[in-house]
């Protein structure tokens, strides 16, 4: 028994594959917070006075509002005001093609395997590359310009397109929501915008790959989607960072709006540096995701969490709109000492509105992985129905997983089921699999893959393979 | 082919094999049958390289390797099979992909091309012929869900995907209803060759009318206390074990 259990702790101690330091010059502003900072933030990006007033305002509620203990994660303090919250990479003009982008930043991407070149090539894949806290690279804008897509850094949206702007940011979560959604709003550097108008399906999938590469610098994402009448848009998004001794704050906002009719899938794959496995350095990933379903509408979120020392997220979803449906598929893996406590809150308010949640949490090493979810119904959410599986799977006996399912029925017409297991790959799996011929790295993974089909399914193709890889990364020894 | 020489073992401060001698050549079925708790399985699981057992004398040659120190995947692509007494369930992982990755990592090891699925499909159809199992049972998780009997045709189905030089069947024959075990027999005959071997270990001679054995060992209190020709089975099934333990008794 003893050698199995060296054999595991050897595979799942394995050190982060993607650490290294990209070297480009940074122009900073200052460490620490005050409306000094936020309006440098403001003028910087060349925003509109609302902008500034909107992320003033935001500024001064977050002053007001305590950090959250609530979740199942302990962390030391965080000292905002020893955080950069300005870095860009310096360059004269955004580039108009790959020929521009600094030869820097497109190596990196070559280190993590995810060259934009190959990327374009793949499966008509439009990739907006986001370096820091600056958008270096923006492809195939033009095809989606003729589609009237907009597939914008945010931070243009808000020069470019204000009315859109106005109308839905902070719409699905308010600066007001909570403490990193307000601290998000003051200070957001960029992040990315989407609009597909009316009745048009997005031809390609759009993804954006995120690189926190500043010491210190806290990364501070807003993603905006806004899905018009009757259209469709698949959003992928995939992020790792470089090795760390400090721990980096990342707190960012997603919010999503499909309209009447129509139909949103966002996927992610997460990846960003776990800390060394004695826990030290590592992410502190703090995301605020939500979107809104209007009439006939549908959102479908799917997450492969593998990366961050702590992990507090829970895409969730309001079901406004009648005969509305939303979907959270999610693998959450944690290994050595990372913390993870993630789900969903599906929040049903329309009549016949329809809701699914499968999360599969992986737990490994000293870590600890937490499922919590919410499903809310209305009292005007008549014939709602709720499907929910939690499962677990421990590897070895120093990890713990938790469940924490919160229910909220308000209507008595209201369907909710609710499933949960927890197992453990045993060493009689372990043999059993020796015994024909296959090693215990493989053999873990595939358990893993198996455990955690039914959410790689939901994703894109390209996707699924990568993230397929990731798991097996995360708890084995070498990828392929 | 393997040659168990004075084998000692014990499991968590029990001594359960005693000094095992055993030579089995290629070509030769060799059936090990004795009372419940001898020893039977755990003889089976430390040639397979099961852990918690704690060799403390002998050796077991294997085709010219020390076994023993072995790990046990090394062992499998080797050409060592355990057909389970008790087979293992791993849910989320179909029967297909768990064939298909032991039979590359098998392949891989003797220096063999790895087989595409359309291959693979094609050689475990004609494979499960030989065990007469229900194709539904493919794409279903390994072994989750299965009744006793399908559990262990599916550990023959298996053994006649990977062909292993040696196959150790550990009470294959319990949980087979009377035409299964007929079937899975004659499957098991059909795989047999010069250069393959066979232990069973079983406690009817019912498996063996059908898998007929070159000899039949008796394992008593972690000894092999009688070896000899088919017809030793016979006698056990008449007499019981009572005069094998007064024997061993006795030659103590
Ligand atoms: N982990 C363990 N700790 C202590 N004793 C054990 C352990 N595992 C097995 N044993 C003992 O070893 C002895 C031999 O067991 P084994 O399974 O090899 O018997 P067997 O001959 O296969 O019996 P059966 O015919 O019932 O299958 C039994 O007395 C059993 O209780
Ligand atoms: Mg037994």
């Amino acid at each position: 028994m003893g050698k199995d259990r060296e054999h595991i702790d050897s595979l799942t101690q394995k050190e982060y594959e993607y650490g290294f330091i990209t070297d480009i010059e940074m122009d900073m502003a200052p460490k620490g917070l005050n409306e000094d900072i936020i309006r440098f933030i403001s003028a910087k990006k060349d925003e509109p006075d609302s902008m500034l007033r909107w992320r003033l305002k935001a500024y001064r509620y977050w002053l007001n509002m305590k950090e959250p203990t609530w979740a199942f994660v302990t962390y030391p303090p965080i000292d905002y005001q020893n955080i950069y919250y300005y870095a860009a990479p310096k360059k004269k003009e955004g580039p108009k093609s790959l020929d521009e982008v600094d030869p820097e930043i497109l190596a990196t991407f070559d280190k993590l395997g995810i060259p934009l070149e190959e990327r374009e090539a793949l499966a008509g894949v439009a990739v907006d590359a986001v370096m820091d806290s600056v958008s270096v690279a923006t492809t195939f804008r033009k095809k989606l310009q003729e589609l009237g897509i907009i597939f914008l850094p945010i931070s243009e949206a808000i020069r470019e397109h204000p009315d859109l702007i106005k109308k839905y940011l902070g719409s699905v979560v308010p600066p007001t929501d909570n403490f990193f959604a307000a601290l998000n709003s003051a200070v957001f550097t960029d992040g990315t915008f989407v609009y597909v108008p009316k009745g048009i399906r997005c031809p390609m999938e759009l993804s954006t790959y995120f690189r926190i590469n500043a010491a210190n610098t806290g990364q501070f994402e807003r993603t905006l989607i806004v899905a018009d009448e009757g259209s469709y848009v698949s959003y992928l998004e995939g992020c790792t960072a470089p090795m760390r001794d400090e721990n980096q704050l990342h707190a960012a906002v997603v919010e999503l709006i499909a309209l009447d009719g129509a139909e949103i899938k966002y996927s992610t794959v997460q990846n960003w540096y776990a800390g060394d496995k004695n826990g030290k350095g590592g992410i502190y990933n703090f995301v605020t995701k939500r979107g809104v379903c209007h009439n006939h509408s549908k959102i479908s979120w799917a997450q492969v969490e593998t990366g961050s020392a702590i992990t507090w997220k829970y895409p969730s979803l309001i079901l406004r709109g009648d005969n509305s449906a939303g979907e959270f598929h999610s693998v959450a893996l944690t290994n050595n000492r990372q913390q993870a406590d993630t789900g969903t809150k599906m929040v049903h308010l329309g009549k016949n509105t329809r809701s699914t949640i499968i999360s599969k949490g992986i737990s490994a090493g000293y870590s600890n992985n937490s499922y919590r979810g919410l499903v809310k119904i209305g009292p005007g959410a008549d014939n709602a129905k709720n499907y929910s599986q939690c499962d677990s799977l421990l590897i070895g006996d120093r990890c713990g997983a938790h469940t924490f399912p919160y229910l909220e029925v308000d209507n008595p017409t209201a369907n909710v089921e609710h499933e949960a297991t927890t197992s453990k790959i045993s060493e009689d799996q372990l043999f059993y699999c020796n015994q024909r011929g296959i090693g215990t790295e493989e053999a873990i993974g595939v358990i893993i893959n198996g455990y955690a089909r039914e959410v790689f399914k939901r994703l894109p193709m390209e996707f699924a393979v990568e993230a397929q890889k990731l798991l097996t990364v995360s708890l084995e020894g070498s990828v392929g | 082919m393997l040659s168990i020489r004075n084998l000692k073992a014990s499991i968590e401060g029990n001594h359960i094999l005693k000094g095992i001698n055993l030579e089995i050549h290629p070509g030769e079925v060799h059936a090990i049958m004795g009372p419940n708790g001898s020893g039977k399985s755990t003889l089976a699981h430390i040639l397979a390289g099961k852990e918690g057992y704690i060799v403390e004398d002998g050796e077991v040659i294997f085709e010219g390797k020390n076994l023993l120190e072995l790990a046990p995947e090394e062992r499998a692509r080797e050409g060592v099979f355990l057909a389970f007494q008790y087979p293992i369930e791993i849910p989320g992982v179909s029967n297909t992909t768990f064939l298909k990755t032991a039979l590359n990592e098998i392949r891989k090891h003797r220096g063999l091309s790895e087989l595409d699925a359309m291959d693979f499909l094609t050689l475990v159809r004609k494979r499960m012929k030989l065990v007469d199992m229900d194709p539904s049972l493919l794409g279903r998780p390994v072994n989750e869900g299965f009744s006793g009997g399908e559990k262990k045709r599916n550990e023959i189905l298996q053994m006649a995907v990977l062909e292993p030089r040696l196959a150790i069947l550990d009470e294959t024959d319990s949980g087979l209803d009377i035409d299964a075990l007929k079937t899975v027999a004659n499957g098991v005959n059909s795989l047999k060759n010069k250069d393959n071997a066979t232990l069973v270990v079983t406690h009817y001679q019912r498996l063996l009318d059908y898998l007929v054995p070159d000899y039949v060992h008796v394992l008593f209190d972690g000894r092999i206390v009688e070896s000899g020709d088919k017809t030793l089975a016979l006698e056990l099934e008449r007499k019981g074990y009572d005069w094998i333990k007064t024997k061993a008794g006795d030659s103590k």
